[in-house]
């Protein structure tokens, strides 16, 4: 499978496709994907966990094993959704499950920076608008949603709303800059100049050489 | 008395700090996050975004073999391998460590990372360095963690290291990878608020219960898009590791780093450390550190201001660390809560079996577990210790100590601590993450009850899907293990 974040260099211009309501405020990481499935050295296989404790509690009357909500590509959340662990593991398990995008309330910072690195757009939806398009998700599950970067907003069956998305993260998504490292290494000797003016690295180094055991 | 002239402004390399166009003469009009920002901008991104430096990278072999296989890929080698330092804490057993593991997915991660490591001229304190131990609590002992610094590791509990005055936070995977290639990440600068706990703590009071109580009155998500700066006569009378238990839970409160301002004690603790500067060069180092501080003038984008004096031992009820109540209160009703909050009390009482309007105190524990990079430093097992000796845990209750590193560990035996805890009936172990999050051996079982000293009571956190976890400080912990049930620290200190 072709993972969107693998590669990266894509623009996310917009995501489209029908929604999966998960009510709650503060569903932290833990639950998101449990720590017991961290114990592994690549990202493979996640998505079948991805709420798999909820999941079992709810005996299979979870949003994401409903048949109404098979195949969305955009998960929408109450508030503080991600909150917890800097686990990329979460929104892994996510992206592995078929999820592109997350409208909700709010995010947890570390989570939607998360997100961002692997071109998975969080969008923040005023909460009576929220209320009002979880529900009616609900009854016309089958409805199509638009996630719109550029316009910054959200059309479904209710209209199009206004959504926020932090500004570093959407104009990484729109120019395709989201995969970091390729931007990040441009700075070229600007990162030495950087580290040369540090006086904890020029001035008194730090480094193992204080260290009579190194 | 001698005319006073403004002294110059002084830019270059001897003077980092005084670069603020804002204000050339800096004034004191930038707070600690805003220079220490400026010094590591390497540049402006689009958006908003700063290309940050990051001085100090932690990891550990939970968040980075997926970040070694991409460097791999892209054909990157390591930037600054000088300024990685490596150790094994999560999955790591604390009840013998002989290889390979008897848990074979543990043991394909301590061999992922040594693999990973080999060649890259990393630093790595496994255990025969004598110096492993949780992330969060070796950097500090070592005096890796330093003020002025930017900090980063691939665990949210980064926040801790901000106790010395840097800008410390948790990133995830990518950025570990971004590191590790560049030494940067992409990041936005975050607003900072000043939080200042005023007046003094009572006796059997704890950092611990400043951190929940801050969160308990902020709320889980009101530090989003902030940094926290933690001040006032309760943070100034703290020790270094009181500050560690205080930053590491910013992240509970939504804000991704915390910091304090140094001062003569973060001086003090940092003086002799195996990586801290050493004579003369310890006096440069002393003159920038003390630099960084927020000036007298500093700006913040919000303060917020608390009386320490009102704070009782704290611990959680619900599912969410911001679920807390002073030990001697009755659990909230339903019906006396705020509109948004009830829909998530209600659930979190069914999931935990608590009593609405029921005292908290008194509750029958299953298990209690002092350990975590919120609470076990040594100083933290000096006060559990004070309790624990005065009785025995009781008949049902299964407890462990796990100490933050080797060198708490050592420091803890030669202070005759392990032979207290074993006396008093608890297990000690060897150092790592353990029940905090359950990523070894070390599990709650079916919907056991647990008195923590760790940070997150999240559902499932402790390695049972239906476990139940309390959150309090280490002291509250073991009393509530000899007593068998949630008890007031204060009737045993």
């Amino acid at each position: 499978m072709a993972l969107p974040g693998a590669a990266g260099g894509a623009a996310v211009r917009e995501v489209a496709g029908r929604g999966c309501v998960l009510r709650g405020d503060d569903i932290d990481t833990d639950r998101i994907i449990p720590a017991r499935f961290l114990r592994a050295i690549t990202f493979d296989g996640l998505g079948e966990h991805a709420f798999r404790d909820d999941r079992e509690a709810a005996k299979g009357d979870h949003p994401l094993d409903a048949e109404r909500f098979a195949g969305a590509r955009i998960l929408v959340v109450g508030q503080n959704f991600g909150c917890g662990s800097s686990r990329e593991h979460a929104p892994q398990a996510l992206l592995r499950r078929g999820f592109a995008a997350f409208v909700g309330g709010s995010f947890a910072e570390i989570f939607a920076s998360n997100c961002t690195a692997l071109g998975l757009p969080c969008a923040q939806l005023a909460a009576p608008e929220l209320a009002r398009l979880m529900d009616s998700l609900e009854l016309d599950p089958a409805q199509e949603l638009v996630l719109d970067l550029a316009a910054q907003t959200l059309a479904s069956r209710l209209g199009v709303l206004p959504v926020q998305l932090s500004e570093g993260a959407r104009r990484q998504l729109l120019d395709g800059s989201w995969n970091a490292t390729a931007v990040l290494l441009e700075a070229g000797a600007a990162i030495e100049a950087t580290a040369a003016r540090l006086p904890y690295l020029s001035d008194f180094p730090s480094d193992s050489a204080n260290d009579p055991r190194a | 008395m001698a005319p006073q002239s403004p002294s110059p402004a002084a830019p270059g390399a001897r003077d980092p700090l005084h670069k603020d166009p804002r204000d050339p003469l800096d004034r004191g009009a930038r707070n600690l996050l805003d220079k220490i920002w400026d010094l590591h901008t390497v540049r402006e991104l689009p958006g908003g975004q700063t290309q940050l430096f990051i001085g100090l990278h932690l990891i550990h072999e939970v968040t980075t073999p997926q970040a070694f296989a991409e460097l791999r890929e892209l054909g990157l080698p390591v930037r600054f391998p000088g300024r990685t330092f490596a150790t094994i804490d999560h999955i790591i057993p604390t009840d013998g460590r002989e290889r390979p593991f008897a848990d074979a997915q543990a043991e394909a991660m301590m061999a992922a990372l040594e693999r990973n490591l080999a060649g890259t001229g990393i630093t790595f304190f496994d255990w025969k360095s004598g110096r492993q131990g949780i992330v969060h609590v070796i950097g500090p002992e070592l005096g890796l963690s330093q003020p002025g610094m930017t900090i980063a590791c691939g665990d949210s509990h980064t926040s801790s290291h901000g106790a010395f005055g840097a800008v410390a936070f948790g990133i995830g995977t990518s950025q570990v990878r971004d590191v590790l290639a560049t030494q940067c990440i992409t990041i936005a600068r975050p607003k900072v608020r000043r939080i200042e706990i005023q007046g003094k703590l009572a006796s059997g009071v704890y950092a611990k219960d400043v951190t929940l109580h801050v969160i308990r009155a902020l709320g889980v998500k009101g530090g989003v898009g902030f940094a926290y700066e933690y001040a006032g006569p309760v943070i100034d009378a703290m020790g270094m590791e009181e500050r560690l238990t205080v930053c590491n839970m910013s992240i509970e409160g939504g804000a991704r780093c915390g910091y304090v301002n140094p001062d003569d004690i973060t001086l003090e603790y940092l003086r002799g450390r195996p990586y801290a500067p050493q004579g003369e060069a310890f006096h440069r180092a002393a003159a920038f550190w003390r630099g960084v501080a927020s000036g007298p003038g500093a700006r913040y984008d919000d303060r917020v201001e608390l009386d320490g004096a009102r704070i009782a031992p704290t611990l959680t009820w619900g599912t969410h660390p911001g679920q807390s109540l002073g030990v001697d209160e009755r659990l909230p009703r339903i019906a006396e809560l705020p509109d948004a909050e009830r829909t998530g009390a209600a659930e979190a009482f069914a999931y935990m079996g608590l009593t609405p309007g029921a005292p908290v105190e008194g509750t029958p524990i299953d298990v209690a577990f002092i350990g975590s990079c919120t609470n076990a430093r040594i100083s933290d097992l000096r006060e559990a210790a004070r309790v624990a000796r005065q009785g025995h845990v009781a008949p049902g209750v299964r407890a462990l100590v796990v100490p933050g590193s080797q060198l708490v560990a050592a420091q803890a035996q030669a202070e005759g601590l392990p032979e207290i805890f074993r006396a008093a009936g608890f297990d000690w172990r060897d150092a790592g993450c353990s029940m905090c999050l359950a990523m070894n051996p070390d599990k709650l079982r079916g919907r056991e009850l647990c008195a923590s000293s760790s940070n997150r009571n999240f559902k499932g956190r402790q390695g049972s899907p239906t476990g139940r976890t309390l959150l309090m400080s280490p002291a509250m912990v073991a009393a509530a293990a000899i007593r068998g049930r949630v008890t007031d620290v204060r009737e045993l200190v």
